[in-house]
């Protein structure tokens, strides 16, 4: 059975408010929706890097002196709650994720254009019902894993927000996993085959079967610790003969391949911009292929390494750990993939490709404590300490973000026709880069000499390197002046792109720049070498 | 045509793309129904670890009676074909026939709710009870919105269906096979639910 596809009925372009005012409207078009994603996850950026700033300036001295311990509480599960599901997961998903794909595999639009707004304007509300918490009775108190019996026995108004906003933030993730697997597997133009997409669609064909997977059993899980809250129900309570660890299980086999989520687009991202900037085809299409795949199917199984001190059996510890260990099979597979890819190269030192590069030397930190992580006796040793802070943040910002400021530098040209102005983009790299490890890597000794996580006050021994950490965390707040300074004065008098600034060779480069309404004037273009570099036309495949 | 190459194959292709696609709402529908069978994965994981490990007090009533359920269990069993009965003769456009076989289903959906209601009203525990008591009114509480959300919409595909030229005809039949298939797939989650819950 076939659709026909009318143009008034999918974009309704002639009802819809045309320049700025359409990123304010219930657009269908995905590159509205993916700006929407990008500009409204950036905002919750700014607030949750507000909180950690407020965090460093706690922790810059012993004792708890700049915020009393509970609001400290609220601040760190506000900025961890805000940073992974208002920013990282609709940024690194929904906003690139929307933009790119349909270029990707050849269509007009996403599979599914309608469920595509919704599962964007589930967002905007859930992030402010989570803000406002805090000035209802406080907000949750329980840091972004809310584990119980501590979830049950805090202030209970702050809790049941944050299970509803975060209720709503999984449909619109789950909705947005739909719509992506749809559009790879079933709208590719007719003669792309799988094995000719750009990475970043593997990438983001992982990333939705992980959500679609596990997105609805943190929603269950939720739903019964809602309920230990308001009707007093003991399923995860001690005292009514209920079982912390079963909310732990099914909290990590969601929040483990949460990580994968997060991380996994950056994966597909770095794979677009390294060749570009490289003008080299990517190393080893078909191994990064299946070390995605190898990382989905192992993400799915690991989840109770974050568990080792929650009375796991021996033979758990033994086979998380081993499957643990696993993963860093394919992850070294594609690290270095982009190593080789960089390899020979006729490399431009540019913002895209510096962050692109820092992205690689954090994510191998990350990934070498990441690996230690997984071994028992030294996760008994450090767990719940600032070694997993570090290790966490070196994935998700030294990895992820970078990758996120990475994408903007190097897609900018093509959303707005503008480029964005080099001599602040490096400048935000290496203030950045610095500030970065100046804030995370003391924090692995921290974590090895004893400092526990999520509390307000420690030890005076442990002052001074926190005090390291708090001038990092300064420069990292202070590097996003230069690039809001950078995307201001670009959007107004930047200088021109062109169609295709960098020479790429990625289907979303071969249609004007900022593209038309429904992405290509005529027939779209079947690009079966995606990264042809170095080649000329007639040698390629 | 821009492509940055050209075979002969993709030439073929290139005649009609963008302007008829196939349908993929069923395809969605199905990726939906994986994320939500996950959400009844975690519930009964939950369930079955709580019945290795955790001890209920003494004295609590974990066994429960099986007249009803059975009789529920039936029930959906038959709602399903009487579902794919009005599919049938939707194809082969008798809508009057096609609509009376929905509202029948819809009134063997009705009468499972009325059932799980009464069961609810006369067993002996109340959901605080004990940490049976509070996965048993979970499970089968999650499962009775699939099935009141599951008779909401027959009921409205039954309704559409009362003209030949409407919006559910031979020649559209996707909003009948949508609900078709949710319909279906509440019954296995019912079979996997009444012989986890009930039989083991």
């Amino acid at each position: 059975m076939t659709i026909s596809i009318d143009p008034q009925k999918t974009n309704n372009e002639s009802l819809q408010p045309k320049g700025w005012l359409r990123y304010f409207s219930f657009s269908l078009d995905h590159k509205v929706i993916g700006i929407q994603y990008l500009v409204c996850g950036f905002l919750f950026y700014l607030i949750g890097g507000t909180l950690a700033s407020a965090i460093r300036i706690e922790l810059a001295s012993p004792m708890s002196d700049f915020m009393p311990r509970d609001v400290y509480n609220q601040v760190l599960t506000l900025h961890g709650t805000i940073m992974i599901f208002l920013w990282i997961v609709p940024v690194v998903n929904g906003a690139f994720g929307n933009y790119l794909i349909p270029f990707y595999v050849g269509a007009r639009d996403m599979a599914f254009p309608r469920l595509n707004a919704v599962a964007f304007w589930l967002i905007p509300p859930s992030g402010l019902m989570l803000v406002a918490s805090y000035f209802v009775d406080g907000a949750a108190q329980a840091g972004w894993t809310a584990y119980p019996p501590l979830s049950i026995t805090t202030p209970q108004s702050g809790q049941i927000i944050w299970i509803l906003s975060v209720l709503l933030l999984g449909g619109s993730s789950i909705f947005g996993g739909i719509n992506f697997i749809a559009t790879i597997i079933k709208l590719r133009r007719p003669g792309l085959k799988l094995m000719q997409l750009p990475m970043y669609c593997w990438a983001m064909l992982g990333t939705s079967l992980l959500v679609v997977l596990s997105t609805p059993v943190l929603a269950g899980t939720l739903i019964l610790l809602s309920f230990d809250i308001i009707a007093n129900t003991g399923f995860f309570n001690p005292v009514l003969g209920g079982n912390v660890v079963v909310y732990q299980h099914l909290f990590w086999f969601y929040s483990h391949p949460a990580v994968y989520i997060m991380v996994l687009p950056a994966f597909g991202l770095v794979s677009e911009i390294l060749p570009v900037h490289a003008r080299k085809p990517l190393f080893g299409y078909t191994t990064m292929v299946f070390s995605i795949m190898g990382i989905v199917v192992l993400g799915l199984v690991v989840w109770a390494h974050h568990m080792f001190t929650s009375g796991t059996p021996p033979w758990m510890r033994l086979f998380f750990t081993i499957a643990t260990a696993f993963i860093a099979v394919p992850t070294g597979i594609k690290f270095f993939n982009w190593v080789a890819t960089l390899w020979g190269g006729k490399i431009s030192i540019n913002s895209a490709m510096l962050f692109s590069c820092g992205f690689i030397i954090n994510f191998v930190f990350g990934g070498i404590t990441g690996v230690a992580l997984a071994q028992v006796p030294f996760d008994i040793h450090v767990h719940d300490t600032y070694f997993v802070v570090a290790h966490f943040h070196y994935i998700v910002y030294g990895g992820t973000v970078f990758i996120i400021f990475s994408s903007i530098y190097h897609w900018f040209p093509k959303v707005t026709g503008k480029m964005l102005n080099e001599k602040l983009g490096i400048l935000h790299f290496i203030i950045t880069f610095i500030g970065f490890n100046l804030c995370f890597a003391p924090q692995h000794w921290l974590g090895l000499n004893g400092m526990p996580r999520r509390v307000a006050e420690y030890d005076p021994q442990f002052q001074f390197v926190n005090q390291i950490s708090s001038l990092g965390a300064l420069l990292m707040a202070i590097s996003t002046i230069p690039f809001l300074i950078n995307v201001f004065l670009s959007v107004r008098n930047g200088k021109d792109a062109g169609d295709n600034p960098w020479n790429a060779l990625t289907p979303e480069w071969l249609t004007s720049s900022p593209p038309p309404v429904e992405n290509w004037e005529g027939e779209a273009p079947l690009v079966v070498e995606p990264y042809g570099y170095g080649k000329e036309i007639s040698e390629r495949k | 045509m821009t492509t940055l190459d050209s075979s002969k194959e993709i030439q073929k292709n290139n005649s009609e793309v963008n302007e008829k696609h196939e349908d993929f709402r069923m395809f969605g529908l199905i990726t939906f129904l994986i994320a939500d069978g996950m959400t009844f994965a975690g519930f009964f994981a939950a369930y079955l670890t709580y019945k290795a490990v955790n001890p209920l007090p003494d004295g609590a009533i974990y066994e429960l009676e099986l007249p009803i359920p059975t009789l529920n269990t039936i029930l959906l069993l038959v709602s399903s074909a009487t579902f794919h009965k009005a599919g049938k003769a939707l194809l082969k456009d008798k809508n009057s026939e096609s609509q009376k076989w929905l509202f029948f289903t819809a009134f063997l959906g009705i009468i499972f709710l009325i059932c799980q209601l009464f069961e609810y009203f006369h067993l002996p525990f109340g959901l605080t009870d004990n940490l049976f008591a509070s996965t048993f009114y979970a499970l089968t509480g999650f499962h009775g919105l699939h099935v009141t959300l599951g008779t909401l919409m027959i009921l409205i595909i039954a309704w559409q269906s009362r003209i030949k030229s409407g919006r559910l005809t031979s020649q559209n039949m996707f909003p009948l096979e949508a609900v078709e298939l949710y319909w279906h797939f509440v019954d296995g989650i019912w079979v996997i639910l009444f012989i986890i819950l009930y039989l083991l």
